[in-house]
């Protein structure tokens, strides 16, 4: 018995030296040298943004960055699912309700003043646990060709009528979608929101993603989606292609569809490379990580050091966002509505 | 770790004669002792020992197969009863078994039907170029789905729902219909369609009462391969705007992580399978195939279609067009307007990482299964039967499913495994399981016993006697083996997205990522990356569903 375990381990042996050093290989590759001369960030913004303002960083102070990508919430729940094991140092979101998860779970490591003072109140939690780093309009996205401007929805609300049945389309799986969802919340309360959810279900086409719902729209085959802005501006900006036959609906009036929703960061509790950490969070609000939203292919607005936005985009100040408390936009409650109303 | 029929005494007897023979020779025993047994002695150790070691490692692995099942049941029973039933018992999930049920029905009578046409106008007719259509009917498998999807998603961009998520997974997977069909075509002893014919059948007749029923074992096991797939299939649906199980359950988990409304669609998800794997087993039936008499079948004759020939020509030309024309000339598209600019060092990169990964995944499954494949070869008994439903069952399980699982008992129990090689390379593992047990028991089988028998009565002791003899003549099918796993591997998608180390990319992740961005010419070189890795292997199938039909 034990001889043949002994050439069974010679024969696993072989084996672990044959994927040994493929694995080594990886490791090497991936997270296993970042933790110890870098920093880790959980990156749910769009990768091309965040890898900018990486490499921007790493280019003046030298420290590296690795990033690791996925979605605003399920990055959001690995955190809070990892504790203090987490491997993150800096969480970078598209929305705030995965930041507010976070800051929940009382994961989060209060930023330094100098960090906090870069941004404007108006863009960032009052408890200074993480901060605003860009932010995000709500938009109709309509069809010219099918829609005229006086046929356009008034406000958000009215998307769940039944007059509107297969008319619009949304991306429900998506954070974006889920913010929007959450400021609804937040503004108009439990019962209107889930009633809303059910007009959704009843008369919105779903799609995987912003940019496919605007294609669909372009395509004609819906005569509108609610997505953000700069899905919009940024295919302009491009090849057109997927936007030529699209406009954009602003909601305006403090309706919940003229929701900004804030892009967050914050340094996790946990990191054991804080310094590293909140200098990043810092060099994104700063004037040189602002400016790459001002004058990269983002679009996203530009909210802190003064910076000002993209040309291309409309003001912010004429977009007369609601009010929304970005720290307590609850996406639990927003799952749990969407999952009862049939959306997940 | 002999053949029961190698020692005249059966197992029964020995153990009558002999109980506890095992532990007291396991205890007592030196090396130098095991090394030269004398002739007397060597059947007292040699039998009872080898399978012992090799049941408790395939033991092992099955334990290790069961876990996603396991998880799956243990949250369930953790939820309770008034949440699962709440989160199963609601319209939503309605909704996704229905549009499930209408995928499976609507998938599979097209694909059996084209398989089968395109299997008989290959192999029994006189159709110009038959063996050129055999190669293109296999090649769509080279194409990964979720390119199919990408590639007509791009030609028609209005296709969704049912109709466009049918159409793309007739082409995308009725090759692993038209292989086991074209194969069992090739053997079908012509003798019974003579006799049908000598009775007064028609051509009709005789395929449809005496060809067909041939068939049902390939066509069985080609559908269930097909159902499986579609089941577990991510990537093809997203693109195509169609919820399955599995799209909903990413879904979940992009929303909630692993909260248990996703793992309640995992355990429906797995029901689902069960109901595939228990519909294909109660149609299959146990009727006898094989041909009864001496002597071998002579070679089928070939009808000739004469002016059906064009026609006829159509179908497999047509196939070709839409399974292989559509993304090839949709991947030269993107590739054209990519340019250079599109291949970066990231691509190299991708090519790296999904190499190794392959590799590494393909020689571990490849162990893994080494003991159960031998196990069934040389000594089959009932536990190894049920060790050997264990094996395959996890390879039914959708992806989604095995990294939920995974996902959630590293991060709860075994953190430091957490976003690790090692668990993404235990999903491969799981996934591919079944792949490396078909390849390596069919090899196994094929060398004889008779070697290890002779190995050990020359002073080898059971595991030498079958590294030196069996296992090297098992090597071709373990190469084939890992080949068939490092193919899966490279074009898996759903879980490496869940389950990746930080910095991860695979081609499979970066043409995904590119896809999410609508970057279809930032794609295309990751695409065109895997239709060529796969295509080799692919063309690997086929010769070999070729040499097992004996032409």
């Amino acid at each position: 018995m034990t001889m043949v375990f002994k050439h069974l381990a010679r024969a696993a042996a072989v084996t672990v030296v044959l994927t040994g050093s493929s694995l080594t290989a990886l490791a090497q590759g991936t997270a296993g040298s970042a933790a110890d001369d870098g920093i880790v960030v959980y990156n749910a913004q769009h990768a091309s943004l965040t890898q900018a303002w990486a490499d921007g960083f790493t280019r003046d102070t030298g420290i590296k960055v690795t990033l690791r990508k996925g979605g605003d919430m399920e990055l959001g729940n690995q955190i809070v699912q990892e504790g203090a094991a987490s491997p993150a140092d800096v969480f970078v979101t598209e929305n705030s309700p995965a930041m507010a998860l976070v800051d929940k779970a009382g994961l989060f490591a209060p930023l330094a003043a100098d960090v906090l003072a870069q941004t404007p109140e108006n863009f960032r939690p009052a408890n200074g646990h993480w901060t605003g780093v860009a932010a995000r309009s709500t938009v109709f996205a309509y069809n010219t060709a099918k829609l005229k401007p006086e046929q356009l929805p008034k406000s958000l609300l009215d998307l769940a009528d039944p007059s509107w049945k297969g008319r619009w389309a949304a991306s429900p799986a998506g954070a974006d979608f889920q913010a929007i969802v959450g400021a609804l919340l937040q503004l108009k309360g439990e019962a209107a929101t889930a009633s809303w959810l059910k007009g959704v279900k009843d008369n919105a086409k779903p799609y995987k993603g912003n940019g496919v719902a605007m294609k669909a729209v372009n395509a004609g085959e819906v005569e509108g989606a609610v997505i953000y802005h700069y899905y919009y501006v940024g295919d302009q900006a491009n090849t057109g292609e997927n936007s030529k036959n699209v406009a954009l609906h602003y909601f305006r009036n403090n309706d919940p569809g003229a929701f900004l929703s804030l892009s967050g960061a914050g340094v996790l509790a946990s990191s054991k490379h804080k310094a590293e950490a909140q200098a990043f969070v810092k060099w994104m609000t700063g004037t040189k990580g602002q400016e790459i939203l001002r004058d990269g292919n983002a679009y996203e607005y530009a909210i802190a050091s003064g910076v000002a936005s993209n040309a291309k985009l409309e003001p912010i100040a004429k977009l007369q966002a609601p009010k929304v408390t970005p720290e307590t936009l609850n996406n639990k409650a927003v799952t749990d509505l969407m999952t009862a109303a049939g959306l997940l | 770790m002999t053949h029961p029929t190698l020692d005249p005494r059966t197992p029964a007897f020995r153990d009558a004669v002999h109980p506890g023979i095992n532990a007291r020779e396991d205890g007592a025993r030196g090396e130098g002792a095991w090394r030269s047994p004398t002739a007397g002695e060597g059947w007292r150790w040699r039998r009872p020992n080898g399978p012992a070691a090799a049941i408790a490692l395939a033991a092992l692995v099955s334990l290790i197969a069961l876990l996603p099942l396991g998880f799956v049941a243990w949250i369930a029973v953790q939820t309770g009863w008034d949440t699962v039933a709440a989160l199963v018992f609601r319209p939503r999930v309605g909704e996704l078994l229905v549009n499930t049920l209408l995928l499976e029905l609507a998938t599979l009578p097209p694909a059996i039907i084209l398989a089968v046409a395109l299997a008989w106008l290959t192999e029994r007719s006189d159709l110009p170029g038959a063996r050129l259509w055999a190669w293109l009917a296999v090649a769509p498998l080279a194409v990964p789905a979720f390119v199919h999807s990408y590639a007509w998603i791009t030609v028609a961009p209005g296709l969704h729902g049912l109709s466009g998520a049918t159409l793309v997974s007739v082409l995308a997977y009725f090759p692993f219909l038209y292989v086991p069909v074209a194969a069992q075509m090739r053997r079908l002893d012509p003798a019974m369609e003579d006799v049908a014919a000598s009775l007064g059948l028609g051509p009709w007749e005789v395929f449809l009462r005496v060809v067909l029923p041939q068939l049902r074992l390939p066509i069985c096991g080609g559908a269930l391969l097909v159902g499986l797939h579609l089941l577990a299939e991510y990537g093809l649906y997203v693109m195509i705007q169609f919820d399955t199980f599995t799209t909903a359950i990413v879904d979940q988990f992009q929303s909630a992580y692993n909260g248990p409304a996703a793992n309640m669609l995992a355990g429906v998800l797995v029901l689902c399978c069960l109901a595939l794997l228990g519909a294909e087993t109660a149609v299959r039936g146990n009727e006898r195939y094989a041909r009864v008499g001496s002597g071998a079948a002579r070679l089928p004759d070939r009808r000739r279609l004469g002016n059906a020939t064009l026609p006829a020509l159509l179908v497999p030309a047509l196939t070709a067009a839409l399974s292989l024309g559509v993304p090839l000339v949709t991947l030269g598209r993107w590739l054209l307007i990519g340019g250079a600019a599109v291949w970066g060092p990231a691509v190299l990169g991708a090519i790296g990482q999904t190499a190794l990964l392959a590799l590494a995944g393909a020689a571990l499954t490849t162990l893994a299964a080494l003991p159960m494949a031998w196990l069934s070869v040389r000594a089959p008994g009932r536990l190894q039967r049920i060790m050997e439903a264990c094996h395959y069952h996890v390879g039914a399980l959708p992806g989604v499913v095995v990294a939920l699982a995974l996902v959630t008992i590293t991060v709860r129990v075994a953190l430091p495994l957490y976003q690790t090689v090692a668990t993404v390379l235990l999903a491969y593992g799981l996934l591919f399981l079944p792949r490396a047990l078909v390849g390596l028991r069919g090899s196994i089988a094929q060398a004889p016993v008779e070697l290890e028998r002779a190995a050990m009565s020359l002073g080898r002791t059971p595991f030498q006697a079958v590294r030196q003899t069996t296992l090297r003549l098992a090597a071709p099918g373990a190469a084939a083996s890992m080949a068939m796993v490092a193919l899966g591997i490279a074009n898996e998608l759903t879980a490496t997205l869940m389950l990746a180390p930080n910095g991860t990319r695979t081609l499979a992740t970066e043409f995904w990522s590119f896809t999410a961005e609508l970057d279809y010419a930032g794609a295309a070189p990751y695409a065109v990356l895997m239709v060529l890795a796969s295509l080799p292997l692919t063309f690997l199938l086929h010769a070999q569903s070729k040499r097992a039909a004996g032409r």
